[in-house]
């Protein structure tokens, strides 16, 4: 996702020279204005029937229904996000914790990748939201069944993406590292781990992603708190503005969330050059 | 890592993975650690999927709902890659659409795709509509990215030298940027074709009126796990019968191209 915004801003900048940066900012920040501008007055005007699409006051007044008081689907916004962002970390931390050490081992051993693969090909090829209907079986509406889609919606990004990491390291390396006689725990912590953390990194993203649309899934299918819970009564009460409020807050806990992992990552890979 | 295991011990650590997962699933189920409507046997699971082939469940056979949730999908993915491709070709090559599309793509990005389904359902109600609108959400953005990404990264000299010989602007983009990102537009299709396919399970589980994501929600209701699970191996089966097929463009697409 870093790497697209990268390469729409770097890729233009290059063609023509130093000012197109700006050019890009002007333009987008006009069409971005001119978008809410067309926004207030076709709503105003009932180009836009006010039953498919709130008005941008429509909009604000929802927003402080729910932010402010007095709350919408049993809760204020405050709420359902602190909800939502709970099961999120719960799964997303569940399913790494186990994933990235398993797709570690599979990269790294020949017989963990013979034994455990087959068994992982079964998994992968189904949808995380198709684990919902079989969680609530098994789990009911609770917090416990979200979690449990949510491990599988992360767990099998993270687990690719660990096993991918350390194929793609160059066996030169490997080699060398024992030949100068390091132990078999400081390969695994100072050349597997880092050799692959770049691939783990684009495995943790997926697996964020996967967590924020799984959740918002499980949600809308039954939840007693939680963003997905205003969007299902939202669009139950058929309200269009508080379904803009929940998916302007889906978007937003999806950019804050991603914008934590960058820094992470950051942080874990002080060599990378950004 | 070592080197490669011989193949018959692969076959042999492959089929123990296997058995232990169907061992400790049996097992499971013959202990009784809950109650076999919850936890049925794996062959309870495929005699009802005979089951659901002959008898209607929720209006509809198993193969039924299949075509329902397969037709809807294959508009959808149409649709997106219709619109996807092109436009992200075309923002690749003219500056100021790029310039324009950029910021508000930006903005959407982050709206997980399932978060429109009450809107899908206001707008296009829970027929074919709604759900081909949130598989439209899903594999859109892949479809772009990959057509920009790969219309980005051409070599210039392809591009100079048709403008040389005097090609407009849309006829680079057809004759020397489309084909010179094939093999990244393929590369999209695939996660866009798996984006979409999800997203039509989650549109089909909340607000559908037939379609395989309906029939395993309703199982849930009847609380019978089995038809739960004959739904995800549908599910997962399709899916991957897609990729297979995506993944045989691409390998010949790129065999074409002498790559």
């Amino acid at each position: 996702m870093r790497a697209l915004t990268f390469l729409l801003l770097e890729s233009g900048a290059g063609m023509t020279g130093a000012d197109s940066g700006k050019t890009r900012l002007v333009v987008g920040g006009a069409t971005i204005a001119g978008l809410i501008a067309a926004w207030y007055i076709a709503s105003t005007t009932g180009a836009i029937p006010k039953l498919d699409f709130p008005s941008p006051e429509q909009f604000v007044a929802a927003a402080r229904q729910v932010v402010v008081e007095p709350g919408f689907a049993d809760g204020l916004l405050f709420d359902h996000l602190l909800h939502s962002v709970k099961i999120i970390l719960l799964g997303f931390f569940a399913a790494t914790a186990i994933g990235v050490p398993l797709g570690l081992w599979m990269g790294w051993s020949r017989t963990a990748e013979a034994l455990i693969n087959p068994i992982f090909l079964l998994i992968r090829p189904i949808p995380a939201l198709a684990w919902i209907p079989l969680a609530i079986v098994w789990l009911g509406l609770d917090d416990a069944a979200k979690v449990m889609v949510l491990w599988f919606a992360a767990f099998v990004p993270s687990v690719i993406n660990s096993y991918t990491g350390v194929r793609s390291i160059d066996r030169p390396i490997i080699e060398a590292s024992r030949m100068l006689g390091i132990g078999r725990m400081a390969v695994i912590t100072d050349v597997i781990v880092p050799g692959a953390l770049p691939s783990i990194f684009t495995g943790l993203r997926l697996s964020l992603q996967g967590c924020l649309t799984a959740l918002v899934a499980a949600e809308l299918l039954g939840a007693i708190l939680g963003l997905g819970k205003v969007l299902y009564q939202a669009g139950l009460d058929i309200y269009p503005a508080m379904i803009l409020v929940g998916m302007v807050a889906v978007a937003l806990t999806g950019f804050v969330l991603t914008a934590l992992l960058d820094v992470v990552e950051s942080r874990s890979m002080p060599w990378r050059k950004r | 890592m070592g080197p490669a295991l011989p193949t018959r011990q692969l076959v042999l650590l492959s089929a123990v993975g296997l058995a232990i997962f169907f061992g400790i699933w049996t097992g499971a189920a013959w202990l009784e650690l809950a109650p076999r409507r919850f936890l049925p046997m794996p062959w309870d699971v495929i005699d009802r999927a005979f089951k659901l082939t002959e008898t209607r469940f929720s209006g509809q056979t198993l193969q039924g709902h299949l075509v329902i949730s397969v037709e809807r999908y294959l508009r959808g993915f149409i649709l997106a890659v219709l619109v996807g491709v092109p436009l992200g070709l075309l923002m690749g090559w003219y500056r100021w659409l790029d310039y324009i599309v950029t910021p508000v793509f930006d903005a959407l990005r982050f709206v997980a795709p399932i978060a429109w389904v009450p809107f899908a359902a206001l707008w296009f109600g829970t027929g074919i509509g709604g759900p081909t609108m949130i598989i439209f959400a899903g594999a859109f953005p892949p479809c772009l990215i990959n057509a920009y990404r790969g219309a980005r990264y051409v070599e210039t000299r392809y591009i100079e030298a048709a403008q040389t010989l005097g090609a407009s602007g849309l006829r680079v983009v057809r004759e020397v940027l489309l084909p010179a990102s094939l093999p990244s537009i393929i590369a999209g299709l695939r996660i866009s074709a798996g984006a979409g396919w999800q997203s039509l399970i989650g549109a089909e589980l909340i607000a559908a009126n037939a379609g395989v994501g309906l029939m395993m929600v309703r199982g849930q209701a009847a609380l019978d796990t089995s038809i739960v699970m004959v739904g995800m191996i549908a599910v997962g089966l399709i899916g991957l019968l897609i990729d297979v097929a995506l993944r045989g463009a691409e390998t010949w697409i790129k065999a074409k191209q002498g790559h």
